[in-house]
């Protein structure tokens, strides 16, 4: 185990962070590969949560006119339209397919533009319900100066509003670019993960809206066996492509409490493929700086012994 | 189903996790598709090509449920040898009426019945849209029929289904439909292969399939898929449509239709059914088979349930306060009749005929030329600020200081703002507890019925007139509550269930329906709903507290039956097919029928039961005669009536097609509604000429984020912004043909209206290639309209007014059109553009939409495939439009 209030590897968030009664760690498994994109998660947060409009736009990226993660929204239904691979890769989940990579960046050309009719052999709609990740090791949290960013007895993330005070320090910090200010407010927002009906027992607005179970909500434990269950699945039905994303307590942010089942690479959903907690390196940066401040007073004082003789 | 039933479309998503295969068949590549097994582009319009591909796939490889088809449907029954099918007659049934454009059916009878045909000419049952009639029951067949057993007799129904589909190859389907013929044959195989003694397939559809010119006809073809697999009156079988809002079921049943009284009694006609006695022997057809038998007692019942104590044997139960028709009073009528100040006021509750309704502008014209018009709704919608803020105002056409309507917009409660019960498609009732109440002003509709007939009867009190009777003579005596008097809606569950007149007594079985004045019932196939005085909607007994069937949950009609035509689960001795779908059975040593839900067969008939000769009604029935409800107790692979567009479906190109029909020289149905007015205009399809002037298809239907007219969605924000602008799907490639860009305008014409839309290019959308060319389609949500946070123009302004012949409803799921780059022009300019694209497509006052088009009729291809477009109409394609 590492130490107590470590900001980095596999631990159990909520007793790490000093709760004595901890609860079993909850989060969200969103299985895409059953995922609709019927939005009625980004409905059910929005009208629990009381999350103000996220502006009347049409964005022309495929059925998404919600964008991104923001203030705004804390769910976001990803869409994307590609081409089907033209040979998946049956020996590794994850492993890339010859020809371009399809990075999920926005091109100058509107999805599958330039793919005749008579190349086309088939076509593929994915969809994803993105969230916070409720990070084992969230560096919005670390980052946050007055302690409104708190770790729950559920081992989820919270911003409390009313302490908030609007510094913005916690929104660099977070490697999956979700929290977010507000405008005009100048808080920070998110995915609270329905702090307020896990207290009572319920269950996440979005996920109990969630028609397909895309977005299940659980112990964490019983998720990950879950997930494990259902890629195995997949793998024998013939989708190589299924991988789980965010499940690995040994990942760069100690594993995610909302964690998800992707059909294709984290980047075509626009997930970063290899996160880290950005406060991962916050002990040797110290270590380093009180190294270097060592040394500079040594030298000081070396200076001044030396200047003396 | 993604897109329009997410919530139903968990158990699709429930059958795929436990190993289902999913197909979807669909013009563009919806959220449907994007999780099914396989996807099969189709062209709009042509369901009848495939799904009759798939019956002849059956037929020639025998992969029908022998036993079952043999035992239970008509494909042995012997057909008059007066027939003659489309195969003969270039697209044609025996019995085509050119003048009236409709069919005399007395040589689709049966061999022997052929004097008895019900109707001769059907032009009068298509304008009270009689079809309708028999959702519930089929139409009587006179006599015993002559048979072949061994299915070889060449006019046989099942040889005729042979022959009559014989064409319905796999090229014929690829060559129609654009569906490529492996992506067919695994379709057609994977029905098959899931039906029969082991396993059961159910068809589901949503309501848009019906939207065609041959729309019933769509269902009929499903319907004899389904009975050649033996796939109906099974568990997990059945044709299911999935309606397109709650309780679109239970506004059939208690019609709001101009047709039919509740539980599917017909409406009575001036001319046929002057007295009571007409009336109901047109209902029960004294001599048949068939549970219809009792149907005087059901409409008795009725009419005393309407005018209580003033409702007497002797006077027929005041049969004269019945309204009558006189013909077409379908709502496209209706708003003809608007337009030509025939009709002066209107009620228009839950519904925006402004933006839902086909041909957008006819229904606003119509509207604007009202003393009156009442609308309910939960939101300011279109239909009730027409004439101020609409299409026609920005081209002058209505005057907001000249518009003589008078508009009173009245708040409506929304479904958890009131009680009462949901029909779904199952025929379930579900009771709904009110959750809060209405804001302000809003009341439910059973208030303001209520209320309204309150007040008028109130005025109408002591009326010398014998005209106001009607009125005067209702029961309305419902108790009511709380401080709007709100009325109570079990009360009148209550009265639809019914009840025994002297004692109050709810009824338990519409089988207790007297004809003598002693009950009364609103809807007598709801009866039992309220049975022993307990609200039997409202159960809910947990799934886990109860058989798979879960008979105590909600109530379902009739007689809380499960699944109709049970009997069918069980083979002709009585025995259940197979362990796995065993459902229904006859338990010898019990002497009566039992299983997991109500028999839908008589209790204690056994299996071996033969009527003695000369019997009629229930009693005709045999012990195998699984489908009690049809005059011969036979489910119907050809319907030798009641089906007025022909007795076995065939391929129609839509009323709008840029295609020729490849199967017949018959373009279009042969006896669809055609409305002559000048306001309502058909675009032209081959073999008239000029057809290339809207070259292209489109097709409307709806997106998850919004809900139909858009009047709930449109006016919600977290809704609004999911899908904030109305846009038109196009192929990269009609976009490289058209000019049109990514997120740029276009606008689209036809020949009724032109409207603008935001574009969105995308590989969901595919050009097909069909009988050697290519087919652009284009597809628009229909939810748009001028009031709510986000607007837009009206996709349903494209369309014309083109009904289905059986039950009128419109074609408005596809139609042509043409597509430019920019946007539409705006004010008298606009009116302009349409009127040039009509000029050059000929269409004027004096042409006439040719209806027969058989090659002896002179249907040979006039048109040619010129470009009939303006030299501008090029031009302006290179001008890139665009919005940047």
């Amino acid at each position: 185990m590492p130490d107590a209030n470590s900001l980095y590897g596999p631990l159990d968030p909520a007793p790490d962070a000093g709760w004595t009664d901890a609860q079993p760690r909850m989060g969200f498994f969103t299985d895409t590969s059953v995922c609709i994109g019927c939005k009625a998660c980004e409905v059910a947060c929005k009208e629990w949560n009381d999350v103000p409009g996220s502006g009347l736009d049409l964005l022309g990226m495929s059925y998404d006119n919600t964008g991104a993660l923001t203030a705004n929204s804390w769910r976001h239904v990803a869409f994307v339209e590609q081409p089907r691979p033209a040979a998946p890769a049956a020996d590794a989940p994850g492993s890339s397919v010859a020809g371009p990579q399809f990075l999920g960046m926005p091109g100058a050309r509107p999805p599958g533009r330039g793919t005749g009719a008579e190349t086309r052999s088939d076509f593929r709609w994915l969809m994803m319900s993105d969230v916070c990740k409720h990070c084992t090791h969230a560096a919005c949290l670390d980052v946050c100066p007055t302690g409104s960013l708190f770790r729950t007895e559920f081992g989820t993330v919270v911003v409390q509003e009313d302490i908030c005070n609007g510094c913005g320090y916690c929104i660099p910090a977070c490697p999956y670019g979700v929290i977010d200010q507000r405008k005009g407010d100048g808080r920070a927002w998110k995915c609270t993960l329905c702090y307020d009906r896990l207290g009572a027992g319920g269950t996440p607005a979005c996920a109990q809206a969630c028609p397909t179970e895309s977005i299940q909500y659980g112990p964490l434990d019983e998720l990950r066996e879950r997930a494990a269950h259902r890629v195995a699945t997949l793998h024998e039905r013939g989708v190589p492509q299924a991988r789980l994303y965010g499940h690995d307590p040994t990942d760069g942010v100690g594993g995610d409490g909302a964690f998800f089942l992707l059909l294709d690479d984290p980047e075509v959903y626009g997930l970063p493929p290899d996160p880290v907690v950005t406060t991962r390196d916050l002990p040797r940066m110290w270590k380093r700086a009180g190294l270097a401040a060592l040394a500079m007073a040594a030298a000081a004082v070396a200076a001044f012994v030396g200047g003396s003789s | 189903m993604a897109e329009a039933h997410p919530v139903g479309f968990q158990w699709v998503m429930e059958a795929k996790r436990r190993g289902a295969k999913v197909f979807h068949v669909d013009p563009r590549f919806t959220r449907t598709s994007a999780v099914a097994d396989s996807y099969l582009p189709i062209r709009a319009g042509t369901d009848i090509a495939l799904l009759g591909g798939v019956v002849r796939h059956i037929l020639e490889n025998e992969l029908d449920f022998r036993e079952y088809v043999l035992a239970y449907t008509n494909a042995a029954t012997i057909v008059s040898d007066q027939f003659a099918d489309t195969e003969d007659l270039d697209g044609l049934f025996s019995g085509y009426r050119p003048d009236t454009g409709s069919y005399d059916t007395s040589s689709w009878q049966y061999a022997g019945h052929e004097g008895h045909a019900e109707i001769t000419g059907t032009g009068k049952e298509r304008d009270s849209a009689a079809g309708l009639r028999h959702e519930s029951h089929g139409m009587p067949v006179p006599a015993p029929a002559q048979r072949d057993e061994t299915l070889q007799h060449p006019r046989c129904v099942y040889q005729i289904l042979r022959r009559h589909f014989a064409r319905y190859t796999p090229e014929m389907v690829e060559r129609v439909c654009g569906i490529p013929q492996d992506k067919f044959l695994e379709l057609a195989d994977a029905w098959a292969a899931n039906s029969g003694r082991e396993r059961t397939g159910a068809l589901v559809y949503s309501v848009g399939w019906t939207q065609h010119s041959v729309g019933v006809q769509y269902i009929r073809t499903g319907a004899i898929i389904q009975t050649l697999l033996g796939n109906m009156g099974r568990p997990g079988g059945g044709i299911l449509a999935l309606r397109g809002h709650a309780s679109i079921q239970g506004s059939t049943d208690i019609p709001t239709l101009y047709n039919l009284l509740p539980g599917y009694l017909p409406m009575p006609h001036h001319a046929d059914h002057e007295t009571f006695d007409d009336w109901v022997d047109s209902i029960r057809h004294p001599g048949q088979k068939g549970f219809w038998g009792d149907s005087r007692a059901y409409a008795a019942s009725l009419l005393k349930a309407y005018w209580g104590d003033a409702a007497t044997p002797e006077n027929d139960f005041c049969y004269d306060h019945l309204p009558r028709m006189t013909g077409d009073h379908g709502t496209y009528q209706q708003v003809l009749n608007m337009i030509d100040g025939k009709i002066r006021g209107y009620f228009l509750l839950g519904q925006n005929p402004a933006v839902g309704s086909a041909h957008g502008r006819a229904q606003r014209l119509g509207m604007a030329n009202l003393d009156w018009l009442v609308v309910r709704d939960l939101f300011l919608i279109e239909s009730a600020t027409f004439w101020k803020n609409s299409p026609e105002v920005a081209t002058g056409e209505i005057v907001p200081e000249q518009c003589r309507t008078e508009v009173f917009f009245l708040p409506a409660a929304s479904h958890v703002e009131k009680e009462g019960t949901f029909t779904q498609t199952q025929r379930l009732l579900q009771w709904r507890e009110k959750a809060v109440d209405p804001p302000g002003d809003a009341r439910s509709e059973l208030w303001f019925f209520y209320h309204l007939g309150r007040r008028l009867r109130e005025r109408l009190a002591g009326s010398p007139h014998p005209r106001d009777r009607a009125l005067l003579d209702l029961t309305w005596d419902y108790p009511t509550h709380g401080p709007h008097a709100e009325p109570s809606a079990e009360a009148v569950l209550r009265e639809i269930n019914g009840y025994e007149v002297a004692t109050g007594r709810p009824l338990s079985a519409f089988t207790q329906a007297r004809d003598d004045g002693s009950t009364a019932i609103g809807c007598w196939i709801y009866t039992g709903v309220y049975a022993d005085g307990v609200n039997q909607a409202a159960r809910r007994r947990s799934r886990h507290e109860q058989d798979w069937v879960a008979a105590q949950w909600g109530w379902a009609w009739p007689a809380n039956r499960r699944t109709l035509y049970n009997r069918a689960s069980a083979d002709p001795q009585g025995r259940p097919w197979s362990e796995r779908k065993k459902y229904v059975w006859w338990d010898p040593d019990a002497g009566e029928w039992t299983g997991y839900d109500v028999p839908d067969f008589e209790k204690t008939k056994p299996p071996t039961y033969r009527p003695p000769e000369g019997a009629s009604g229930v009693a005709a029935i045999a012990g195998d005669d699984a489908f009690v409800m049809q005059g011969d107790g036979k489910a119907w692979l050809y319907a030798p009536s009641g089906v007025l567009d022909g007795p076995l479906p065939a391929h129609y190109e839509p009323a709008e097609s840029p295609m020729r029909n490849p199967l017949y020289g018959q373009q279009a149905n042969p006896t669809r509604k055609v409305y002559e007015h000048p306001v309502n205009s058909v675009n032209p399809s081959p073999p008239e000429a000029h057809s290339a002037v809207f070259p292209y298809v489109f097709t409307v239907s709806r997106l998850t984020e919004h809900h139909t007219a858009g009047g709930m969605s449109r006016t919600v924000r977290p809704l609004a912004e999911l899908q904030p602008e109305m846009f038109v799907e196009v192929s990269p490639e009609l976009a490289a043909e058209a000019g049109l860009t990514h997120l740029g305008w276009a606008h689209l014409v036809s020949g009724r209206a032109a409207i603008e839309a935001k574009v969105l290019v995308t590989d969901r959308l595919t050009p097909l290639r069909v009988d050697g060319r290519i087919i652009h389609q284009l597809w628009l949500p229909y939810h748009f309209g001028t009031e709510g946070l986000v607007t837009g123009d009206s996709a349903n302004d494209l369309f014309g007014i083109t009904l289905d012949p059986n039950v009128l409803i419109q074609e408005s799921k596809v139609g042509t059109c043409d597509v430019r780059p920019g946007r539409r022009p705006t004010g008298p300019a606009l009116l302009d553009l349409v009127a040039d694209y009509r000029r050059r497509a000929g269409i004027t006052p004096q042409r006439r939409v040719p209806i027969v088009t058989t090659d002896a009729a002179g249907g040979g291809d006039a048109a040619g495939s010129t470009d009939e477009r303006s030299p501008q109409a090029s031009a302006d394609e290179h001008d890139g439009g665009g919005d940047a």
